[in-house]
């Protein structure tokens, strides 16, 4: 068995985290671990310690493991979600003291798989990974204290996630029965048409199923905004960014498999349209902001599609950028819904009246979030569809794109009321709590939205990036101090 | 390569936008409004260096920068004759919306003065841009502080017209986006110049005619397209108006002559039929729904539907008169509507209400007033002597050049507007009050701010060699490279079949 210790340096460390974590919560009621104080460093650290890793590179375990370029960007992504969502979930009022080392073991060991799942280039690997990324997710929904909207997002979550998981166990029988493999570096040179290989595409179908779930695409996106809307706001930015990121990453690796005109490339490119479309329209009639956020989010799995279904390297990296606007967009929203809820509360559009008022910094960090998720210039949200369509335009897949750019118009409509109640409407709906103005919510409030438009103007490093890692997917080598310029 | 030591457009467009974050330091409303007024003079003297404009065709302040490599983004900006007067306009109109809401805005100073500085940055990045990313950049990035201009510090329906706004331009600029691609996808590049020499597929170019045509006539806006406009503009507090008619509407039109005529010329010339008929249409169904008007500011706003026909009317006749007349048109429509909405501000802040039956008889209280009313009215309806004469005349000329038919139809147009000016000038002047008023006459801020349009609409309408100097090597070189493009497309392109066939053809192309 292959093995390098050193390519695995950011998982150990996250491990390690995790396992900290893990000794904190088996304390008994009486002892309270501080947990809140030093787990934000811990996850900056992890975030640090990942990045510093980005040029590690490796297969192991039998081949089934690889960090390579595309693996390392998503583990970026994904342990700085993880470490806005400790800063968030810092402050939740409506999780017991008692479980909160419990509850942080259970984000941590989700985000572990995660980035299992970023490196796995095997499907039953994949398929494990996943495993481990969900199992904590079921019991983190239900964890809103005296709240029965909860209860029935955790069930729902539970029977959404068993019946995509099993679809991918089944699809993947078929694909392992069929091809006789399942490396995606062997499953690449396989035939994916339906007239040479029908049990195989149907066995591919069922098993991307399965991260359809995850990433709450059409149409398995009906949990989605019942999970948002059930669990705490805390939890719903978790649920809402970081599945989909495993998610994506997975996609990705699959998405060699892809050639333009394969069948299994239009279904998915049909049910990309459908997402956009659904999502969107659904979208425009809630007032319920996760519910809204929700169904957003089931047209961003759609328009994630585009990048994938293009079957170049560009496309695969403009998913991928797409996924790390998405996550810091969405992380940016859910941060100003969880402090504007100071009290743990389900916000509806009208409770973000006057917010420029009460709190100027949050008002505005929303309008960038908002904006960003429009695709409006210059936010990270407009490069990322922007590099999306370009890379799908004349891939055979034009209608894709029109059908995109024809939802952005319409998403304009609700992300618009976001903005709209926050800066133009006066009134503010009596007796409830106001927003939590300190320092704290201002400055993480201000930070990300500071992200979501510089990297909106200046995008080029971290596309590089994006590139070279789609590059690399292909068998392109890349010289990584070139970088573009 | 630069003609000038440092960047002075990026200067010009970054400035505004950096100072603006220097407004929420600020706290007294007061002293908002100086540093604001300050900001926009300032900006009109880092305009100075543009007076070193050579007067020839080609693009001059040139900065290029990469942007994003990989996608050959480009950070390029420049300006050649048909941008530059845009370029001063939108500068040259800051300090006047600065004065004319020194006491109009009575809430929230330090965020409009913000809207009104990014609008600033956002507007003259539109002009300078010539990289079609960076273009789409600056053309969105100004919904937003117009969005909160009008849903903020707007009239009683502010909402509703902020929002009809917002969704208008944006459902048209989405698929500008889908043409900006397209012509990444088929030409290689972003750059314009670059888009510029190239001869595109017949085909292609209809279809991205169409896409960037339609945002374009949203933003211009031309018939039947039109209806976000009166709703903003009579909503939109007066600078909001101001800006709007002043220069955002020109950049619909700015579009037309920087994108549709040298990228799809083929296209552009199988269009003009249409063009020209809803030009003509937007011509007439302005003035005669201007004449009707009792809200003086609804009245105004229809007469730039009508204006903007003319404008959109000189673009697509193709013909040397036309084009110039229509660029000519673009500023005075700037100078003058601009001068009338201040002026109806102006009314609003003294009798609080902008019905003519509410405002009658003004000239016995408001000599001045008057006068500055009577002038621009003048020059609106294109009075010999004035700009817009020297606008109006050029389009008619090249109306006839091409086509006695087409000439025909503006006449009718150029009465409107001479009936519906007259009409409610009439009423303001000397009309009888309902209820003895006195109110004050012009004060020293609003003599400033009506006297710079004023300088400005004497001096085009009687010595206009100075801009037509400047505009002229543009026009020769816009033209004649129409001229050559769209009949070497047209030599080597079958004719289409029909849309149809074509629309399947799209959908079915693979790579």
């Amino acid at each position: 068995m292959n093995f390098n210790i050193t390519a695995l340096v950011p998982e150990l460390f996250f491990l390690c985290l995790v396992l900290t974590l893990m000794v904190q919560s088996l304390g008994t009621r009486e002892w309270k671990p501080p947990v809140e104080r030093w787990l934000p460093f811990g996850a900056c650290a992890a975030f640090f310690v990942t990045i510093t890793g980005f040029h590690l590179h490796g297969t192991m375990f039998w081949d089934v493991y690889k960090v390579d370029l595309m693996s390392q960007f998503f583990k970026i992504v994904i342990t700085f979600g993880f470490y806005v969502v400790v800063l968030n979930a810092s402050r939740q009022p409506t999780l017991e003291e008692g479980k909160r080392a419990d509850y942080y073991m259970l984000l941590g060991f989700s985000t572990f798989g995660l980035m299992l799942l970023a490196s796995s280039v095997e499907l039953i690997t994949i398929y494990l990974a996943l495993e481990l990324a969900s199992y904590s997710m079921y019991a983190v929904i239900p964890l809103r204290a005296k709240d029965k909207g909860a209860a029935e997002a955790g069930i729902k979550y539970i029977m959404f996630g068993a019946v995509a998981t099993a679809l991918a166990l089944y699809g993947l029988s078929y694909i392992m029965a069929t091809q006789h493999t399942t490396y995606i570096a062997e499953l690449m040179n396989k035939s994916w048409s339906f007239a040479d290989q029908p049990m195989a595409v149907v066995g591919l179908s069922l098993f991307l199923g399965g991260m359809f779930f995850k990433l709450a695409l059409f149409p398995f996106h009906f949990w989605c905004p019942d999970v948002y809307q059930g669990a705490s706001n805390e939890t719903a930015a978790f649920v809402a960014t970081m599945p989909k990121m495993g998610a994506i990453v997975v996609l990705c690796r699959l998405a060699v498999l892809l050639k333009p005109g394969l069948e299994i490339t239009t279904i998915l490119a049909v049910l990309g349209a459908c997402s956009m479309t659904f999502g969107n329209l659904s979208a425009l009639a809630q007032t319920d902001i996760k519910r809204l956020l929700g169904f957003s989010s089931v047209a961003h799995a759609g328009y994630i599609m585009v990048g994938l279904v293009s079957g170049t390297p560009e496309g695969i990296a403009a998913a991928a950028f797409y996924g790390m606007a998405y996550l810091v967009m969405n992380l940016l929203v859910f941060w100003i819904v969880s402090r504007v809820a100071s009290d743990g509360r389900n916000l509806k559009l009208s409770d973000l009246n006057g917010l420029y008022k009460k709190a100027p910094v949050l008002a505005f960090s929303l309008a960038a979030g908002a904006f960003a998720l429009v695709g409006l210039p210059p936010t990270m949200g407009f490069m990322g569809k922007f590099f999306l369509i370009t890379s799908a335009w004349d891939h055979g897949y034009n209608w894709l794109v029109i059908t995109l750019v024809v939802n952005s118009a319409i998403a304009i409509y609700y992300y618009l009321a976001l903005f709209r109640h926050a800066f133009t409407e006066e009134k503010t709906p009596s007796q409830v709590a106001p927003p939590d103005n300190g320092w704290f919510a201002s400055a993480g409030a201000g930070m990300l939205a500071a992200a979501v438009l510089v990297i909106g103007m200046i995008p080029a490093p971290l596309f590089n990036f994006a590139i070279n890692a789609g590059k690399t997917l292909y068998g392109i080598s890349v010289t990584f101090a070139g970088g573009g310029h | 390569m630069l003609d000038f030591g440092y960047p002075v457009l990026t200067i010009l467009i970054a400035f505004p936008l950096i100072a603006a974050c220097g407004l929420f330091f600020l706290r007294a409303p007061q002293v908002v409004r100086y540093y604001t007024m300050a900001v926009s003079l300032i900006e009109c003297l880092l305009a100075v260096p543009l007076m070193g404009f050579k007067l020839n065709a080609d693009f001059q302040f040139v900065e290029k920068i990469d942007w994003v490599h990989q996608w050959g983004l480009q950070y390029y900006l420049g300006i050649d004759g048909i941008s530059i007067l845009m370029v001063l306009l939108t500068i040259a109109v800051l300090p006047l919306c600065v004065m004319c809401s020194w006491t109009y805005i009575g809430k929230r100073e330090k965020e409009f003065h913000f809207c009104l500085l990014f609008m600033t940055s956002a507007v003259l990045g539109v002009f300078c841009a010539l990289d079609l990313v960076l273009f789409y950049v600056f053309w969105e990035a100004m919904l937003i502080p117009m969005y909160l201009l009008i849903a903020v510090w707007g009239g009683d329906d502010r909402k509703y017209a902020s929002l009809k706004f917002f969704l208008y331009t944006l459902a048209g600029s989405t698929l500008l986006l889908a043409a900006i691609v397209a012509f990444r996808i088929t030409g290689g590049t972003f750059s314009i110049p670059d888009l510029m020499q190239m001869n595109f597929s017949f085909r292609f170019q209809f279809w991205a005619f169409l896409a960037m045509a339609l945002a374009f006539a949203i933003k211009v806006p031309m018939f039947p397209f039109h209806t976000w406009l009166p709703a903003a503009h009579v909503q939109a507090p007066s600078a909001g108006s101001v800006i709007l008619a002043a220069v955002l509407l020109k950049m619909g039109t700015y579009g037309f002559l920087r994108f549709c005529l040298p990228l799809t010329p083929a296209a552009s010339q199988y269009f003009a039929p249409m063009m020209i008929a809803i030009s003509i249409a937007s011509i007439l169904y302005g003035g005669a729904i201007a004449l009707g008007q009792s809200d003086i500011k609804k009245l105004v706003a229809y007469s730039s539907v009508g204006h903007m026909g003319f404008v959109t009317l000189g673009i697509f006749l193709f013909d040397q008169r036309g084009v110039e007349g229509a660029l000519f048109q673009m500023l005075n429509h700037g100078i003058v509507t601009g001068a009338l909405f201040m002026m109806i501000g102006a009314v609003y802040e003294r009798s609080h209400s902008r019905e003519i039956s509410k405002n009658l008889g003004l000239g016995k209280y408001m000599p001045a007033f008057m006068f500055f009313w009577g002038l621009m009215a003048l020059a609106s309806l294109g009075f010999p002597g004035t700009n817009g004469f020297v606008g109006e005349i050029l389009v008619f000329i090249g109306a006839f050049q091409v086509s006695p038919f087409i000439g025909m139809f503006l006449v009718p147009g150029a009465l409107l507007g001479a009936a519906y000016m007259f009409r409610v000038s009439l009423k303001m002047a000397w009309g009888k009050p309902s209820s003895a008023k006195t109110w004050r006459d012009l004060n020293a801020r609003e003599w400033i701010y009506l006297t710079i349009p004023a300088v400005f609409v004497l001096w085009i309408g009687l010595a206009p060699a100075p801009f037509f100097n400047i505009i002229d090597p543009s026009v020769d070189k816009l033209l004649n490279d129409f001229d050559k493009r769209k009949v070497a497309v047209v030599e080597t392109e079958q004719p289409m079949q029909t849309a149809a066939a074509d629309v399947l053809g799209l959908l079915a192309e693979k790579e």
